[in-house]
């Protein structure tokens, strides 16, 4: 052990000594604070374009990285990172009530829509909720691609298959398809597979490669996507930089913040709607 | 743009040169010595060229997280840590592909330098000179892994904008978002880069065989 960490640092110096001619390093020395967040947040370009105001007016960096929600409360688990921006409040409620996390937020919200072929064979239109559209695509056995990576979108959908008395399994059912990936990567699976899909509307209206993929249903209160942010809890993890994040989740949550999230569109519409300071 | 390149070429060209430090001398030892288990480092070696980015990277998170052995230097999220996955995946390939260049010239140096005394380092250090040039294809190989590699640094440089970003991660992340045909362009431009460095070190190495005697 101690041999081997003698080994790392001085590896460390000889990397370090080598980084420092990388066109990075200016950015070395500003405060940073590392962040992780959703991909929905990242591949939404919601970050690329507020992280930028909020490091102009602070001269703190935020430092994203972008997994899902489960994988994000695992990396404030083991202190990885110094606050989390999540969406699965069941998830974030464990996280807090387990001592991982202090001083939650709710940030914003947005929904979670259905989307499928133009041509819609399991008619979800003109259904009256979710659930049932849920149980028109098991009936017909439509494909359907899940998410399967424990991210807030996938542990939402889990939720709904069961509220809609459906178990849908990747053994049994041929038409259930797990991608085990990102929000991006498993729209672009649904594209190529003519098959439905529950999305964030963030990333939906972000992405580049619709192809013949719709959105066939919104509007259900069951849907709603809050996120929320954490403070990693500085008594479990001390490096955690606990000024330099709350200086942020003050900013998020404050009327620049909130103000810079409603003003996010893209071709006008409005991807995150604020609501930090709500009950 | 420029600092993302920039940043691919620093992790990968860093990590490419530490792993030339340690697999030249550790391949071209193996091939003058003879010790117990030899036999079994040589095949182990063998099989790391082939050890999957994302295993590399996963172990490498998790003796890096601020849970795991090495957590308190923070280098998590970092370029070092990049640095530290890639030389990890290329040194195996560096000392394995050294060892059967050196082994090659051995049998042939063998009688020569056991006659004249020549202990094994000193032995390895010839070996390593006369092959010179057959190692230049071989830390390219080395190069071509870490420049292509996206699994390892994906997990333990985390993508973040401005600071691990690379090309490899770029690429995907742009996939993700359905922007298909610049990710496309992008995967253009490092195979160019490749080609360019490639060609760089050929033409170089063409000129050094010239004006060796």
């Amino acid at each position: 052990m101690r041999y081997s960490s003698k080994l790392f640092y001085t590896f460390a110096f000889l990397l370090l000594a080598a980084i420092d001619s990388a066109p990075e390093s200016q950015a070395q020395g500003k405060p940073f604070i590392l962040l992780a967040s959703t991909t929905s947040t990242e591949q939404s370009g919601l970050f690329p374009y507020l992280l930028p105001l909020f490091t102009r007016q602070s001269g703190i960096d935020v430092r994203v990285v972008a997994v899902g929600t489960g994988q994000a409360l695992k990396l404030g688990e083991k202190g990885d990172v110094d606050l989390l921006l999540v969406h699965d409040p069941q998830g974030e409620e464990k996280f807090v009530a387990a001592g991982f996390g202090v001083d939650r937020r709710k940030v914003m919200h947005n929904d979670f829509i259905l989307l499928g072929p133009a041509g819609d064979p399991a008619q979800v239109r003109e259904k009256k909720t979710v659930l049932e559209a849920l149980r028109a695509i098991a009936e017909k056995k439509a494909p359907f691609v899940s998410r399967g990576d424990d991210s807030g979108t996938h542990r939402l959908e889990r939720r709904l298959w069961k509220k809609a008395e459906i178990e849908p399994s990747i053994a049994k059912d041929t038409w259930y398809r797990e991608t085990g990936s990102g929000m991006g990567p498993s729209l672009n699976v649904a594209k190529e597979m003519l098959a439905y899909i529950l999305a964030d509307r963030g990333t939906w209206l972000a992405f580049a490669n619709k192809g013949d993929l719709k959105l066939l249903w919104e509007g259900d209160p069951i849907l709603f996507n809050p996120y929320s942010v954490i403070l990693v809890n500085p008594a479990k993890h001390p490096h955690v930089k606990q000024k330099e994040a709350l200086v942020f989740m003050n900013w998020l949550t404050g009327a620049d913040g909130q103000k810079a999230i409603a003003e996010y569109r893209i071709n006008g519409q409005p991807l995150f709607i604020p609501d930090a300071g709500k009950n | 743009m420029l600092s993302i390149i920039g940043l691919s070429l620093t992790v990968s060209l860093t990590a490419v040169f530490i792993a030339t430090l340690i697999g030249l001398p550790l391949g071209s030892l193996l091939a003058v010595t003879r010790f117990p288990g030899r036999q079994g480092l040589i095949i182990l070696l063998n099989a790391l060229m082939g050890l999957p980015p994302v295993v590399a990277g996963l172990a490498i998170y998790l003796l890096l997280s601020r849970s795991g052995p090495l957590g308190n230097g923070g280098w998590l999220f970092t370029p070092a840590a990049m640095i530290f996955a890639q030389t990890v995946l290329v040194t195996p390939i560096i000392a394995a592909l050294v060892r059967q260049v050196a082994e090659d010239l051995w049998s042939r140096y063998r009688p020569l330098l056991l006659l004249d005394g020549v202990g094994s380092v000193s032995s390895a250090a010839m070996l390593l000179w006369a092959g010179r040039f057959s190692l230049v294809p071989i830390v390219l190989a080395g190069l071509g892994r870490a420049l292509a590699e996206v699994g390892a640094i994906l997990i333990v440089g985390g993508n973040i904008a401005g600071v691990t970003r690379t090309m490899t991660t770029t690429i995907a992340l742009e996939t993700s978002k359905g922007n298909l045909s610049l990710a496309l362009q992008l995967g253009a431009a490092l195979l160019g880069l490749t080609l360019l460095i490639n060609a760089m070190v050929q033409f170089l190495s063409q000129l050094a065989k010239r004006l060796s005697p």
